[in-house]
């Protein structure tokens, strides 16, 4: 019983990692109908470069800090430099962009940082805590609340204020909320950088738990995707469901089956999903089907 | 005479193939132009696949893998010959595309893209993990062809990387020559079609989702042929050969090239096979320069690397 609660609590933390991670994918999905590949590679880098700036000699929360608005600003400089000259390339040329990004940032981060695993120390220090039979590490709470709190911040910024609306609008249809003012390219920006500064948070709050090296950002992306085609791709609470399932299905099926496998469920949920509801859990009914 | 683009395609590829080893310094050049020949003949299949019917796998490397340890595990396991292997190892890969692609080409283009992915990192998670099977990462040893020893019974002596240079060739012959009947037949037409828009190629009849299973099944066999052979030539294999850094070289290679040309995408494979063998930089940054280049030629010049010249040339002939 406090094994199965253990799993669960585990499963909960890396759950809330993918949720972030789905979530950056959901912005600039519907901002741009882009699925970016690089997504992964953002939370590689919040957790990089804090390591870096913290290791020459930065107090943790500035290197933090610095590290999200740093990657932020390559998410902008992605989009202005790479997806918006390719603006109307067909879907396979802007995959192709977005992967290559992810391959080129792996590649520089390779050359920059190193090739090591790192970690920082944990916000509250590492000492369990007892719950319910189980023990959870107060990082994890952190992830937890971090992705809490993103959501409900995206959700008010989506639902209340003027330029939520407006990155809705654009989502809805590019032309008409450009006919209504929506400054388009203002909208994109903002997304990318979002949506980068939101990945890099997720770095930042798990690197002492799972520690980080150039090459995690892949696997992420792709278990980032997986939550928000389990919830329902473009939607926010699709995302974060979507998330917490895949993490509680992983750390059963390590606790349970086999831990060498357990990344293969992100895999086998994909292909379930396509098979029985491409719509996801919360996603549009209509799909583009043929 | 005036020959049709099919006709000139394999004209140049086999006066290349025949006349490169009269420039060749040294034997080791054998070697590197078979390792060309079996990336042109997986990135062939990629120009089935992306570029004919315009949809993109991030996994190609798991058939490669799949092709490559069927020949190394089938004739120590089960006494079949590594060329019976080669050919069980084709049809596995492409029951296996069968099977995975059927749920999900009837979607969008992403959704290959990430499943394909996902299917390629699971590859290579099984043959990295099934150490009693595999041999694990350290990769295992590959049973020799034997079809050398015949020919040299026959009286035709080759070295190792002759013998090589010439199998390699010879099935990329055939690979790229069906690769362009492929082009011109009815299936071709349908998967161009369905390339410039799903929604008209699905007026006029075409089945798009079977048409689209067929180029990915076809495209896996030839990956799986094209890691059977590597295989086979190394005498040996580690789980690298199905991963993730494999499918995107395939996918760059053919990008760089030309996706939509056959021609363009082998050139494309000799290009980036040839380049780490010359430039050591290259080894070092690669990752650093496929990302750069898949990023550049995809916003720059779409059509790749060798339509792109030609289309400059024929603009300044007129």
């Amino acid at each position: 019983m406090s094994e199965t609660m253990q799993f669960l609590l585990s499963g909960i933390t890396v759950g809330a990692v993918y949720a972030l991670v789905a979530l950056g994918f959901t912005i600039i999905y519907n901002a741009s109908d882009v699925v970016n590949f690089a997504q992964g590679e953002f939370v590689m880098l919040g957790g990089m470069i804090t390591v870096f700036t913290h290791q020459a000699g930065l107090p943790l929360p500035l290197a933090a800090l610095i590290a999200i608005v740093l990657t932020a600003a390559i998410g902008v400089g992605f989009n202005k430099l790479a997806i918006e000259t390719a603006r109307g390339a067909p879907v396979v040329s802007v995959i192709i962009i977005t992967i290559g990004a992810s391959i080129f940032i792996q590649g520089v981060a390779q050359i920059v940082f190193d090739k090591q695993l790192h970690r920082f120390p944990a916000i509250s220090g590492d000492d369990p805590i007892k719950l319910l039979g189980a023990t959870i590490l107060p990082q994890s709470l952190w992830v937890i609340a971090g992705a809490l709190v993103i959501f409900t911040g995206l959700w008010l910024f989506f639902t209340k204020t003027l330029l939520g609306r407006a990155v809705l609008a654009t989502s809805n249809n590019r032309v008409a909320a450009q006919l209504v003012g929506i400054n388009i390219n203002f909208v994109m920006t903002l997304s990318f950088a979002l949506s980068a500064g939101i990945g890099a948070l997720a770095g930042v709050l798990v690197t002492p738990i799972t520690l980080v090296s150039y090459q995690v950002g892949i696997a992420l992306a792709l278990k980032g995707f997986a939550s928000a085609m389990l919830g329902g791709m473009g939607n926010p609470k699709g995302a974060l469901v979507g998330g917490a399932m895949l993490g509680l299905m992983e750390s059963l099926t390590a606790g349970f089956i086999s831990s060498q496998y357990k990344d293969a469920v992100a895999f086998v949920v994909i292909l379930a999903v396509l098979f029985a509801m491409p719509q996801g859990l919360y996603g549009r009914k209509s799909m583009d089907r043929v | 005479m005036t020959l049709s683009s099919k006709q000139a395609t394999l004209l140049v590829l086999v006066a290349l193939m025949a006349l490169s080893p009269l420039f060749f310094p040294s034997g080791y050049y054998y070697r590197i132009g078979s390792l060309i020949f079996v990336n042109g003949l997986a990135v062939t299949g990629i120009v089935i696949l992306t570029g004919y019917a315009g949809q993109i796998s991030l996994g190609h490397a798991g058939f490669a893998g799949i092709g490559a340890y069927a020949c190394a595990l089938m004739p120590p396991k089960f006494g079949v010959h590594p060329a019976m292997a080669m050919v069980l190892g084709a049809a596995m890969s492409g029951s296996v595309a069968y099977v995975v692609g059927r749920p999900i080409l009837r979607l969008k283009g992403y959704y290959l893209a990430v499943a394909s992915l996902g299917f390629g990192i699971l590859v290579s998670m099984v043959l990295s993990n099934e150490t009693a099977l595999t041999g694990g990462p350290d990769g295992m040893k590959v049973p020799e062809l034997g079809l050398r020893a015949v020919l040299n019974e026959w009286g035709l002596t080759l070295t190792n990387p002759q013998f090589w240079y010439a199998l390699s060739g010879l099935f990329l012959l055939v690979g790229a020559w069906l690769a362009l009947n492929l082009y011109d037949s009815p299936s071709g037409r349908a998967l161009r079609a369905l390339h410039g828009s799903e929604v008209a190629a699905s007026t006029v009849g075409i089945d798009v989702a079977a048409a689209k299973l067929n180029a990915f099944v076809i495209s896996a066999i030839y990956a799986s042929l094209a890691g059977s052979l590597l295989a086979l030539q190394n005498r040996m294999v580690t789980p690298d050969v199905a991963g993730y850094m494999h499918s995107i070289e395939m996918v760059t290679m053919a990008v760089l090239g030309g996706s939509g040309s056959v021609l363009g995408a082998i050139f494309g494979a000799g290009i980036l096979t040839l380049l780490p063998q010359v430039l050591t930089v290259f080894q070092q940054y690669e990752q650093v320069m496929l990302g750069l280049i898949m990023m550049l030629v995809m916003i720059f010049l779409r059509d790749g690397l060798l339509p792109s010249l030609v289309s400059l040339m024929r603009g300044r002939g007129e």
